[in-house]
């Protein structure tokens, strides 16, 4: 099961797996189940593979529980690639803890009724009272454990035991870009209006990414996020004249 | 640039694509690209371009166009109803536009996606290494009527109009995978009933995922309810909450929770993008070696198609404005009795060995 803060290192329970991605591309995992160790592990062997700059490789992304390595099979074979990563693989795996943040987003969000339309369901499947959601919600330091789903798009975790809800058997059609909804104890904050498994408990206009903004991507693998509940009112106000899509958020610089 | 491209009048789903921008996972950026990546190999070949150009992908129904300088076009993908000032175009060709004409495509006769390209190229500025659209994404957005895109410049008009032979991927079939990440939490018996099972694609299908129909039960996996999100990729065989099948296409999240059987190679993604409503489609699985050993470069996929591409000939008899061409000759050259001896000659040539250029 997933630990909360202090971290104590992945231990070698679970020895990172290599798997194929595709004809290019191959997957380390180190824990089927996310958790700040299996975070900070992918962190660690990404920087380790980033640092043996192997000719053909093409791209090394970290997920929560995993990382990818995208290669070029005209100049490097799958068989070649493994002997070459696997020196550095289980040194990333038991070292790592997760960096301390560097930049803390406050981000404004509005709970519940139209703009959290499944807050009331998440506490019933959950058991949690609807203000004990929204306390934890809000207490919660939650760190940037992934980019992915959509472009800039955060995972965000992790929230108390509470919230170890699995997502949903059947999808919700759409959820409208801005949408915060949660499954197995992490929020995700979504780009662009989306079908998801995940429950919508609240929903701010915030955009991590604009493509036509200054800085398309806002948000950084490991950052500290916290949300901040706003009124509905003062919700619809923030997301006027908001061509940033900034909805209000502020970034704090932590040294 | 040097011309424009105008566009008249664009079917609800028309987008520019190319090969996509891989490299930004990261970032949460899908590879992206034309859903029939084959149909961009095709119109480099017919184009004799050095590598593929962008492209004008159109879902279901096309658009009318012109352009104010003279380019090559190839009309590749999905046959769409084609006409040039009216006068029917072949598919899987190429072509010449002159400013003025009026290209005109209709709805698609077989498959999904149809592609038009210009041997110009549309000289726009890359966005993380590609003009690709990913309009579901943010990225890009759609092509609509009063449009106009730069061209570039056509560097050889007169280079002679190419055919391949007829694409035959618009009716479904086999599916090849390979295994993935998570084709382990599979028990083998769900395994083996998936790779038996009869599938049609169902109407849920767009540049992010076609879904898959069957009878049948679902196929469920060990533990999918609070599996860690992770990486996807185009091809991957996704098994949703209720265990229903959805293959992931260009425009797919680039992470997600939900278990996957395995992925489709690359090389069988146009087929499955072409796949009408109801087609039937099978899965089967290689192992991986297999799958690896069938990896094809983007070069060797265009050399292969390149020698393929044939210089476009008509039997003269199928030709039905054929005495125009003469009375143009004539009009043109009627003023110098050689040069008009000269073409006949030509033609002469032309017709004595069979078949004549079109």
């Amino acid at each position: 099961m997933t630990q909360d803060t202090p971290q104590s290192p992945l231990r070698a329970a679970h020895a990172p797996e290599v798997l194929p991605l595709g004809q290019d591309s191959l997957l380390v995992r180190f824990a089927r189940a996310a958790s700040f160790e299996a975070t900070a592990a992918c962190l660690a062997f990404q920087r380790a593979v980033e640092t043996l700059a192997l000719t053909g490789v093409r791209d090394v992304a970290p997920s929560l529980t995993s990382v990818s390595v995208q290669f070029d099979p005209s100049v490097l074979d799958r068989a070649t690639l493994v002997a070459a990563i696997t020196p550095v693989l289980s040194k990333a795996a038991t070292d790592a803890l997760l960096p301390a943040p560097t930049r803390r987003w406050h981000i404004p969000v509005a709970f519940g009724g139209d703009f959290g339309p499944q807050l009331s369901e998440f506490a019933e499947v959950s058991g949690l009272s609807e203000a004990q959601i929204l306390k934890e919600a809000q207490e919660t330091e939650l760190r940037v454990l992934a980019i992915g789903f959509a472009p800039g798009q955060p995972y965000l975790g992790y929230l108390p035991e509470g919230w170890q809800v699995p997502r949903q058997r059947n999808l919700t059609p759409r959820v409208p870009a801005g949408a915060i909804a949660t499954a197995v104890r992490q929020m995700v904050l979504f780009t662009n209006a989306s079908t998801t498994g995940w429950r919508q408990i609240a929903e701010t206009g915030f955009r991590p990414f604009v493509q036509d903004r200054a800085e398309p991507f806002l948000l950084r693998q490991g950052d500290a996020l916290r949300l901040e509940q706003v009124s509905h009112d003062t919700y619809r106000d923030l997301k006027r004249n908001d061509a940033e899509g900034l909805g209000g958020a502020k970034c704090e610089v932590l040294t | 640039m040097s011309g424009l491209l105008h566009i008249k009048r664009a079917g609800p789903a028309v987008s520019v694509q190319d090969l996509g921008r891989p490299g930004y996972m990261g970032q949460g950026v899908a590879t992206g690209g034309a859903a029939d990546r084959l149909a961009l190999f095709e119109a480099a070949a017919l184009l004799e371009a050095p590598a593929v150009l962008p492209a004008i992908e159109m879902a279901g129904m096309g658009g009318s166009f012109t352009v104010d300088a003279p380019t090559r076009f190839a009309l590749t993908g999905a046959p769409m109803r084609a006409t040039l000032d009216g006068e029917p175009l072949g598919w899987n060709e190429s072509h010449l536009l002159q400013p003025g004409e009026v290209l005109d495509l209709g709805g698609v006769s077989e498959g999904v996606y149809g592609y038009l390209s210009f041997a110009a190229g549309l000289d726009l500025t890359p966005w993380l290494g590609s003009v690709a659209s990913q309009a579901s994404l943010g990225i890009g957005k759609l092509l609509a009527a009063g449009d106009t895109l730069p061209l570039g410049t056509d560097s050889d008009t007169s280079l002679p109009p190419r055919r391949l032979p007829k694409a035959d991927r618009f009716k479904g079939g086999a599916l090849r995978m390979m295994p993935g990440p998570q084709t382990g939490l599979f028990d083998p018996a769900t395994l083996e009933r998936a790779l038996a099972t009869s599938f049609t694609r169902d109407a849920a299908a767009n540049r992010q995922g076609v879904r898959l129909n069957h009878d049948g039960a679902p196929f469920p996996a060990d533990d999918a309810a609070s599996l860690a999100s992770d990486f996807i990729t185009q091809g991957d065989v996704q098994m949703t909450g209720d265990g229903v099948p959805y293959v992931l296409m260009a425009d797919c999240q680039t992470m997600g929770g939900y278990p996957r059987l395995g992925t489709v190679l690359p090389d069988d993604l146009p087929m499955l993008a072409q796949a009408p409503l109801g087609a039937k489609l099978r899965l089967e699985m290689l192992d991986l070696a297999a799958a690896d050993a069938l990896w094809q470069s983007d070069k060797a996929r265009l050399a292969a198609l390149r020698s393929k591409a044939e210089v476009k000939i008509r039997d003269p008899r199928d030709i039905r404005d054929l005495l125009s061409y003469q009375l143009i000759s004539g009009v043109t050259a009627g003023d110098d009795l050689d040069r008009d001896l000269d073409y006949q000659g030509a033609m002469d040539s032309r017709l004595s060995s069979g078949p004549l250029l079109s």
